[in-house]
């Protein structure tokens, strides 16, 4: 298509004069308009990474390497990120593993087994859990959930204090509001956009290679281990990167749930902080360097999510492509 | 792999046993695993309804926040559901024609480019910016000198949306036919006639049921308002300066607070936002059935 409209723009720029002349000022200053509405995006990506930069400066300043210090003391004047980088790795790790399964679970469902029309109201149902907003989530999290969640975690709290490993990141204290509840409210905010892109990923598969596995007497499970999977993995990897770039930067339902400690510690359903997070409940009563520092840490955030999103969308593409050739 | 069995009564379509058994949990867990999901979104829309329904009236939607601790059944959410309205309309504004143009460059001039290509690549990463680092640019860049109001805030969900509008906008474009384009050329039109007055209104279905979602999912945003329109309690008819708010803004200020009223406007305006987003997203698959002639 585009091979057809380059063509025309040449056959235009060949045209005799009267014609051309009539093609003139509007047509070549709404082309000018349209390149710099797609410009926009860049310069938008540039703008952000210089202006918050600068706004952080004080505290990449003042703090030199202290910026990564483990305590974050506003009172005492430090600002150091890591337990809100360690809660923010915390919480995207506990969030993947109960969403991911559970994505790719549907995704095979929708693709493998359902036929469409059966299909069409699940894809409605998932897509509605992105439609809630952040911030219903964190409402329904703080005022139903955590409460009710909190007895679940003693229950398991007190069963295996003492016992080695579980005891050191399930054990005493619990609190309803904690970096688990945090985690499993990303995943279900998470859910959607990993199980339809792993969709889209799996649909390349291509029929006849699906065929040929069932005409040699597959089942369907291996039909999807054998065909499917081999296929697809390499998207998958992509679709499930995208949705730790949503959980890390997912701030309001976090904010609400995750309990408003800043520290490090390896009790799960203890209460945390993450980087999102203390920027939104800190942000009110921030000045000088401590608003510098939230600011900054919302620079790492945004470096962080740039990376993951440019390595995951390259990935869905590159398998996108590759399905799309074959 | 072929299946051994004894002459005569094999069942061909069935492998036995343990593959059988393996196929079965395999097929299980992925039905389980919409369950799961069903659960809580059932659980979450069940009670925001069950709560909400109880406070909304249209007194509710109209009535001042109260500034004091105050019962449930006193005062409302006027001033939110105003600062929600002047603030989401205001983005939409600035960013459906800029998205959409951004989209016409992408698909009408870029074609397969590698500038057009890159921004297209760059559009697609910026959906992935976190909504709160969105917030802290726009106080870098124009809270800090121009002051909090509902311009600054509708600049973030700008900002958020403008990348979901070219990429489905892009879309959209591309369902379009060639021949509609050839047609058009045939007859001596300039590229920028053809794009506004063939490609924009055969692709206009799409393009408004793809910005009615990006506008749903910026009405439910509230981690870039917070630092640009400094949620306040009154109303402000003036979007364009004084700080203002809004109906997510006010929710995550009472799902803090520790008195039931707060919390049962809270859920109020919860099930307010929740309705507005579905409102907006029947009205797209309205707009696709009946206006979209070009679909995927």
């Amino acid at each position: 298509m585009s091979a057809v409209t380059q063509a025309d723009q040449a056959a235009a720029g060949r045209a005799p004069g009267g014609l051309a002349a009539r093609q003139g000022l509007g047509d070549r200053s709404f082309q000018w308009l349209a390149l710099g509405c797609g410009l926009l995006v860049l310069v938008i990506l540039v703008l952000i990474a210089v202006t918050t930069t600068q706004q952080a400066s004080s505290w990449f300043t003042t703090e030199g390497w202290g910026i990564f210090g483990t305590v974050w003391d506003t009172a005492a004047n430090k600002f150091g990120a890591t337990p809100f980088i360690y809660g923010t790795a915390v919480t995207g790790v506990i969030a993947l593993v109960m969403a991911v399964p559970v994505s790719i679970g549907i995704a095979l469902l929708l693709t493998e087994v359902v036929p469409y029309r059966v299909a069409r109201p699940i894809v409605y149902v998932v897509d509605l859990l992105a439609v809630v907003p952040s911030v219903v989530w964190g409402l329904w999290g703080i005022l139903v959930f955590a409460p009710w969640i909190q007895h679940i975690y003693a229950h398991i709290a007190s069963a295996v204090t003492g016992v080695p490993v579980l005891g050191f990141f399930f054990g005493q204290p619990t609190s309803g509001a904690s970096f688990f509840t945090a985690g499993i409210i990303l995943a279900f905010m998470i859910t959607p956009i990993v199980t339809s892109l792993s969709r889209e990923v799996i649909a390349t598969v291509p029929t006849v290679d699906r065929e040929g596995a069932y005409a040699l007497g597959a089942t369907r499970w291996e039909m999807i281990r054998g065909v499917v999977w081999p296929h697809s993995q390499g998207g998958v990897v992509g679709a499930v990167l995208l949705g730790l770039g949503r959980a890390v930067g997912e701030t309001i339902a976090a904010a609400l749930v995750i309990g408003s400690s800043p520290v490090i510690s390896s009790r799960l359903f203890s209460t945390g902080y993450n980087m999102p997070a203390v920027i939104a409940n800190q942000f009110g009563e921030a000045s000088g360097v401590f608003r510098s520092a939230l600011i900054g840490l919302g620079v790492l955030l945004f470096a962080f999510t740039i990376i993951i999103n440019v390595v995951a969308r390259a990935i869905v593409n590159r398998s996108a492509r590759r399905k799309r050739g074959a | 792999m072929a299946v051994v069995t004894e002459a005569g009564q094999a069942d061909l379509r069935e492998p036995a046993g343990w593959r059988r058994t393996k196929n079965r949990i395999a097929t299980v867990f992925m039905v389980i695993s919409f369950v799961v999901v069903i659960i809580p979104l059932g659980f979450v829309l069940y009670t925001v309804i069950a709560k909400g329904a109880s406070a909304i009236s249209w007194s509710f939607l109209t009535s001042p926040i109260p500034v004091n601790v105050a019962p449930a059944n006193v005062g409302g959410i006027g001033p939110a559901v105003l600062g929600t309205i002047e603030i989401t309309a205001l983005a939409t504004v600035i960013a459906v024609p800029l998205g959409v143009l951004g989209a016409i460059y992408l698909n009408e001039y870029g074609g397969n480019n590698l500038l057009a290509r890159f921004i297209g690549f760059m559009a697609d990463v910026m959906t992935g910016v976190p909504s709160i680092v969105m917030g802290l640019f726009i106080f870098s860049i124009f809270v800090l000198h121009f002051g909090f109001s509902g311009l600054a805030g509708a600049l973030a969900l700008g900002c958020l949306m403008l990348p979901v509008v070219i990429r489905s906008t892009d879309e959209m474009l591309k369902l379009v036919p060639n021949s509609l384009r050839e047609g058009s050329y045939a007859l001596g039109a300039s590229k920028a006639r053809v794009t506004l007055t063939v490609v924009l209104p055969a692709a206009i279905g799409g393009i408004v049921s793809g910005a009615l979602l990006a506008v749903a999912r910026a009405a439910g945003e509230t981690a870039p308002l917070l630092f640009t329109i400094l949620t306040v309690t009154t109303a402000n008819t003036n979007v364009f300066s004084g700080p203002n708010t809004s109906l997510p803004s006010q929710i995550f200020a009472n799902a803090t607070s520790p008195y039931t009223g707060a919390q049962a406007r809270g859920w109020g305006a919860a099930l307010t936002l929740i309705a507005i987003a579905f409102i907006l997203m029947i009205a797209a698959r309205f707009v696709t059935a009946r206006f979209a002639r070009y679909q995927r």
